[in-house]
């Protein structure tokens, strides 16, 4: 598949150069793909949005080079066409709505490319309705639940015409509700307009829905692979100060005790399947 | 407590002052505020008085309203009025201890308070019939010439957009931060002025730390949408004057036609 975004031998420093810097990514090298759903887990800075914010020249790398579309996010003249095909949806709602109207925030986008008001407007209506938000367009954000205002928000990269959006930890401040919410419509986007889904998250759950995992671990990619390869590296998880989902932490301990199970389980069924055929009495 | 703020006095409609363009509006309303100056004989009063009441009845705000916008300044208005009542020479109708209330007194008096009142009621019909947020873009356009010689004018309307979208939020904020520091035993509501403002300091940290934290999230968020000034931008809504806003000002200058020539030839 034809690869989006490069990242080679990316390293990033917050005040180079100062007394006070900070080491924070260190020689990432990763690809992604067009059409990808990545997850990206990793332990409270670990370095997750640092990392997100090179994929739309929010940050420029202090070492390495970071790709988008063939084009070096050095490129500063090529800024807005960067930033116009990776739209970000960040972790507080409430924090990335500029407008008082929710249409006019779906605007904001598409408004800032110069794009003429016609088309913003056949532009805005298709991104509401995209997210289920068309209902919605004249309230203002304060009447809106939080799982509303991530939809908005994912409405506005979506107004832009964007390949590929990163979502920093967009249900870290949601209820339960809200999760479901966003996650159902990243999935759809992601299945019905083949998005590429950039996902940070420290949800297990949230990240076995991707089809690739990566795990951040002081700045550099510790570990990668689908789901099932990822999770089921409980040791390693666990030194990472990462959740590990149930069924893999239940067999991982059973095989400690020796019982005799096989490594890659991933889900509950799974597990109570693997149970069943070990031969395993209560 | 503090939910039921609101911001500005909008107050939604359909009438024809609602659908008008707002940069119309905001220059009708200038245009007003010029005729109200040259009123000086009962006549253009009269004049000027239905007009401002033929407007009010038509933007279909209520009228309870609309006198409401008058209170806070309803002891300017008594002062004026007393200021005038004995401060002009002339036919004596009445002798108050020291003051002399004259014929021409009561006559300017009533002059300059019906002044203020109709400036009052014809500024707040516009604020009535208009959003914030189309007063904020009506203010962007008027000030955009202003550009050429350093006028920040996308940065100013910008700014109070924000500031509208934020307000609400920010008062959510200090409802809950009051409501947290009162669970631990804060009280807003007692002793002298003094300890009430020391009370809020708890109140005032935390908000505005939280201020600045999301002024920065905010302006990353603009950025990561191609945000990059008021150069090359378009807009959604772009105003537009339409057939409304050209009766209008026909009607407009028919009343200044009106005025103007019962100023200076009926005198
Ligand atoms: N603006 C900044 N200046 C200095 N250090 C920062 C800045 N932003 C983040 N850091 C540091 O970089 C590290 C990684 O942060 P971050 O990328 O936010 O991690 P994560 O999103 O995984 O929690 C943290 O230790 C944090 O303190
Ligand atoms: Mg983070």
């Amino acid at each position: 598949m034809e690869e989006l975004i490069r990242l080679e031998d990316l390293s990033y420093t917050y005040h180079a150069g100062q007394e006070n810097e900070r080491p924070v990514l260190k020689h990432v090298d990763l690809s992604i793909r067009r059409g990808e759903f990545l997850a990206v887990l990793g332990a409270n800075g670990s370095g997750k949005s640092t990392l997100a914010k090179h994929l739309n020249a929010i940050l420029i790398p202090t070492g390495g080079r970071c790709i988008v579309h063939g084009i070096d996010t050095r490129a500063t003249e090529e800024l807005w066409r960067i930033r116009q095909q990776v739209g970000m949806v960040f972790q507080n709602p409430d924090n990335q709505m500029v407008a008082a109207v929710v249409e006019d925030d779906v605007a904001f986008g598409p408004e800032n490319l110069g794009i003429p008001p016609d088309e913003i407007r056949s532009r805005v209506d298709a991104a509401l309705r995209a997210v289920g938000m068309e209902d919605y367009r004249d309230f203002a954000p304060h009447r809106l639940s939080g799982g509303q205002k991530q939809r908005v928000a994912i409405a506005g990269a979506l107004a832009m015409e964007t390949d590929c959006i990163v979502f920093d930890e967009p249900t870290a401040m949601l209820d339960p509700r809200g999760h479901e919410e966003v996650m159902a419509t990243v999935k759809q986007l992601h299945r019905e307009r083949g998005i590429t889904v950039v996902y940070i998250t420290h949800f297990m759950e949230e990240a076995a829905e991707a089809e690739r995992v990566i795990v951040l671990e002081k700045g550099s990619i510790a570990l990668q692979g689908t789901p099932r390869e990822v999770f089921t590296q409980v040791e390693q998880l666990k030194r990472m100060k990462l959740d590990v989902p149930m069924a893999a932490e239940m067999v991982y301990r059973l095989r400690q005790k020796g019982v005799k199970l096989p490594k890659d389980v991933l889900t509950e069924e799974e597990l109570a399947e693997a149970l069943c055929q070990s031969g395993w009495k209560m | 407590m503090l939910q039921d703020i609101t911001l500005g006095q909008f107050f939604p409609g359909t009438s024809f002052l609602h659908r008008m363009d707002p940069r119309v509006k905001i220059g009708l309303l200038f245009l007003l505020i010029v005729l109200v100056f040259l009123c000086n004989t009962a006549p253009t009063y009269g004049l000027l008085g239905a007009f401002t009441l033929f407007l009010m009845l038509r933007s279909h705000v209520p009228m309870r309203m609309m006198l409401k916008s008058l209170r806070p300044l309803v002891w300017i208005i008594l002062f004026t009025f007393l200021i005038h009542l004995c401060s002009h020479p002339g036919e004596l109708i009445a002798q108050l201890g020291p003051f002399e209330i004259t014929k021409e007194g009561l006559q300017q008096g009533i002059f300059i308070s019906l002044r203020l009142v109709f400036l009052i009621l014809l500024s707040s019909l516009l604020t009535f019939t208009t959003s914030p947020l189309k007063l904020t873009d009506a203010m962007e356009r008027i000030l955009s010439p202003g550009k050429k010689i350093g006028l920040p004018a996308h940065e100013l309307a910008m700014m109070m957009t924000i500031a509208l979208r934020f307000v609400p939020t920010l008062i959510e904020e200090t409802d809950k931060i009051m409501k947290a520091q009162a669970a631990r035993g804060s009280d807003f509501a007692s002793g002298n002025i003094l300890q009430r403002l020391k009370g809020f300091v708890p109140v005032l940290v935390p908000l505005f730390l939280s201020a600045f934290r999301r002024a920065d999230e905010l302006a990353m968020a603009m950025e990561a949408r191609c945000y990059h000034g008021g150069e090359g931008r378009t807009q959604m809504k772009s105003l537009k004057a339409g057939r409304l806003d050209y009766m209008a000002c026909s009607s407009m200058a028919v009343l200044t036609g009106l005025l103007l020539y019962l100023r200076f030839s009926m005198q």
